[in-house]
């Protein structure tokens, strides 16, 4: 086991792509821990660096563009960057797990659904085939497939969006893992069958321990289910909390943003609110706090507009990344009050 | 129903159903009816929402529309024209004038071709746009999504789940198309873009008088979106009213049940979450009579053998098929 019941913990992760128009930082110098049996929710808008931070962690960073430049990704006490290609591919599916953001992307199309999730379990595990194609039926049965026994031998053209994302969760949690990771692993799916599919998870969560990093849009389903979360912003992390600590009061002016725009059943409204202006572009950041254009306090303050503030811990168990957030102080200012 | 001018689609008893096959002789043996029997009817300038469980058929009508997949039986009739027995020439007319957004984003957009190839090839081809025209007008759309303009030479691959859902919806929106299918349009976004995504939707139609079929399965979006929403089940409409009397009066068992399973965004109400109980039925040998009944709290013996029509119970247009429900 890894230390102080970790299991993993990523430790100044930073991830680039190499692109014609300059280096895209998508990931930068972030950090956190998972614990052993519990769910971690990574949250932020769309291109914030979510999904490349979920591949940095599985190792499946396309080259030669992409690469992880810098960082520890420790599983278990192991740095996982130090492991030869086929030690990982020995973990990668086994031990740790992911389901992707997109299903087809993941799926095969020219092999029914049943002979790929066979070929997952045999790879890591010691099943005959018919031993396995059992335990396939059976999982399609558990994430809500109807019909299991005669959609195994379907191809994944032949289902619906939500039955293709089911069918990469039923994959991904064919072999147990220690640690899955769900990149958006219900956006395709109605509210009843999300609430089915995360009632599985936490089912194989208290069976096997698994620790989840859930990474997702859906604050309703953070609040429901995380224990923790850290929120994303333009490739860094700007705030983590308890995930009843972050709903309940949330420090940084994003996160207090995200939390005004989500849409709500009953409030009907003429427009919906947002925060204005988009994620920057990981080629063209601002200078200072990246969000400081965006933020109501940020963009007319110099210091926000010239230095970026670092992750700091503001109280117990409580991180943020804003020069106002309260609480915030530099190290400098904490000697000074000392 | 009234008069059918105002209308811009109407969808007639369609069905949509593909054969199961077996065996060496791919003998049919029987069939996936994934659509069966739907009827609705949008107005020029409304926005009808779908709703309803993963497979159900949404995007089999969505298709089925279009003539992606060839429908059973049914019309579908858009302005006028019978889309389902329509001719080469006037079906290539009619799918100008009828965009889809496709549900999975990455599927759906060709992998060679860069950014300003995918939203400009519409362009190109139906309206013969060029040089830095095409370049302006493709810009300008990357940034009404939300995109940065720069991002015109890159491929799919290099954006994240949410930037090639909003190129998607970039190219969908070139041609200024009368009805615009969405499906599933904004659920793999976060909710600031979502937001964005939706008011800019908003924002078209009431510029350009665009229609809108939006398929989803969040009630909360769906709820701001539409002027009427339409429940399915099992291949089927199961309700369908204006949106703000569906939402203040929902009627059907299964209505009901797909609200009380919104999240709630507050970790103080953990659990409590009402389950639909039972198993999605199978879609080749559905259960007799409502087939809904299963799951249903309020089933009882009639529901087992008598199907449900979709009936108008209250002069508000709110139409339910659900005898039960009528009963109040
Ligand atoms: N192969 C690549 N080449 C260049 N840039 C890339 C590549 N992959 C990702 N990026 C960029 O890195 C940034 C982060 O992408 P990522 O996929 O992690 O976003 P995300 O937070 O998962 O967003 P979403 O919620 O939309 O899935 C984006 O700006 C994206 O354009
Ligand atoms: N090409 C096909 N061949 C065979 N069956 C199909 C095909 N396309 C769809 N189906 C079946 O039709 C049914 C309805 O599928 P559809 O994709 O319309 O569902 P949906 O309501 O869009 O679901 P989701 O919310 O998961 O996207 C499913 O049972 C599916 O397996
Ligand atoms: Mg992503
Ligand atoms: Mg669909």
């Amino acid at each position: 086991m890894g230390d102080n019941g970790k299991l993993l913990s990523v430790e100044n992760i930073s991830t680039h792509f190499f692109t014609e128009d300059g280096v895209a930082q998508a990931v930068q110098d972030v950090s956190f821990s998972i614990k052993n049996g519990k769910t971690f929710a990574l949250v932020g808008e769309s291109g914030c660096g979510k999904s490349v931070t979920a591949l940095s962690i599985m190792r499946l960073i396309a080259g030669p563009q992409g690469k992880i430049v810098s960082g520890k990704i420790v599983f278990d006490g192991k740095n996982l960057l130090d492991l030869k290609e086929k030690q990982m591919r020995n973990i990668r599916g086994n031990k740790i797990a992911m389901i992707f953001q997109e299903p087809m992307t993941s799926l095969n199309p020219v092999y029914t659904v049943g002979n790929q999730i066979v070929e997952a379990i045999r790879l890591h595990q010691k099943k005959g085939h018919e031993q396995a194609w059992a335990d396939t039926v059976e999982m399609l049965h558990k994430v809500g497939i109807p019909d299991p026994e005669r959609r195994v031998s379907e191809y994944p053209h032949q289902m619906s969006g939500g039955m293709r994302q089911r069918v990469m969760i039923a994959m991904a949690v064919s072999c147990q893992p220690k640690l899955l990771i769900a990149d958006e692993p219900t956006t395709a799916l109605d509210v009843t069958i999300q609430a089915q599919i995360l009632d599985l998870l936490d089912k194989l969560q208290e069976q096997n321990g698994m620790s989840i990093l859930l990474i997702t849009h859906d604050l309703g389903v953070v609040a429901e289910r995380a224990d923790d979360v850290a929120v994303m912003y333009a490739s860094r992390i700007v705030e983590v909390a308890e995930s009843k600590f972050l709903f309940e009061k949330p420090l940084h002016p994003y996160t207090q943003g995200l939390l005004r725009s989500l849409p709500r059943l009953g409030i009907s409204a003429k427009r919906l609110q947002t925060i204005a202006g988009t994620v920057p572009d990981p080629l063209h950041f601002p200078t200072g706090c990246k969000f400081h254009p965006r933020c109501p306090i940020g963009n007319s303050d110099k210091r926000c507009q010239s230095i970026e503030p670092g992750l700091r811990q503001v109280c117990d168990g409580r991180c943020v990344a804003c020069w106002y957030a309260p609480g915030y102080k530099t190290e400098q200012e904490k000697k000074n009050t000392n | 129903m009234a008069n059918t001018n105002s209308y811009l689609l109407k969808v007639d008893d369609l069905k949509t159903w593909f054969p199961v096959r077996k065996g060496l002789m791919r003998k049919t043996v029987g069939y996936v009816k994934a659509v069966n029997g739907v009827s609705f009817a949008i107005k020029g300038g409304e926005t009808l929402g779908l709703v309803g469980e993963s497979g159900c058929g949404k995007t089999t009508v969505a298709r089925s529309i279009v003539r992606l997949v060839p429908a059973t039986a049914g019309e579908v009739i858009f302005e006028g024209t019978d889309v389902l027995s329509a001719d080469k020439k006037r079906l290539r007319q009619i799918r100008k004038d009828i965009s889809i957004i496709f549900q999975d984003p990455y599927g759906s957009l060709n992998p060679r071709m860069t950014v300003g190839d995918i939203i400009g090839e519409p362009l190109k081809v139906q309206k013969g746009i060029r040089g830095s025209e095409l370049d302006q007008q493709v810009a300008m759309l990357l940034s009404k999504v939300g995109l940065a303009p720069e991002y015109i030479n890159r491929y799919p691959h290099e954006f994240s789940g949410g930037q090639r859902q909003r190129i998607g919806v970039a190219r969908a929106l070139a041609l200024r198309p009368k009805l615009v299918i969405c499906d599933e349009p904004v659920s793999a976004l976060d909710v600031s873009i979502q937001s964005q995504i939706l008011n800019l939707l908003k924002d078209l139609q009431d510029e350009f008088g665009l229609t809108y079929l939006f398929i989803a399965h969040d009630l909360a979006v769906v709820e701001f979106f539409c002027d009427v929403v339409a429940v399915m089940y099992m291949g089927r409409i199961v309700e369908q009213a204006d949106s703000q009397e569906l939402y203040h009066n929902p009627l059907h068992p299964y209505t009901k049940a797909l609200m009380s399973a919104i999240p709630e965004v507050d970790p103080k109400l953990r659990g409590k979450r009402q389950r639909l109980s039972g198993e999605v039925p199978s879609i080749m040998n559905p259960p007799p009579g409502c087939p809904f009944h299963p799951r249903c709290p309020l089933a009882e013996k009639v529901c087992e053998a008598v199907e449900q029509k979709l009936e108008e119970i209250n002069g508000k247009r709110h139409l339910v098929a659900c005898w039960k429900s009528r009963e109040h």
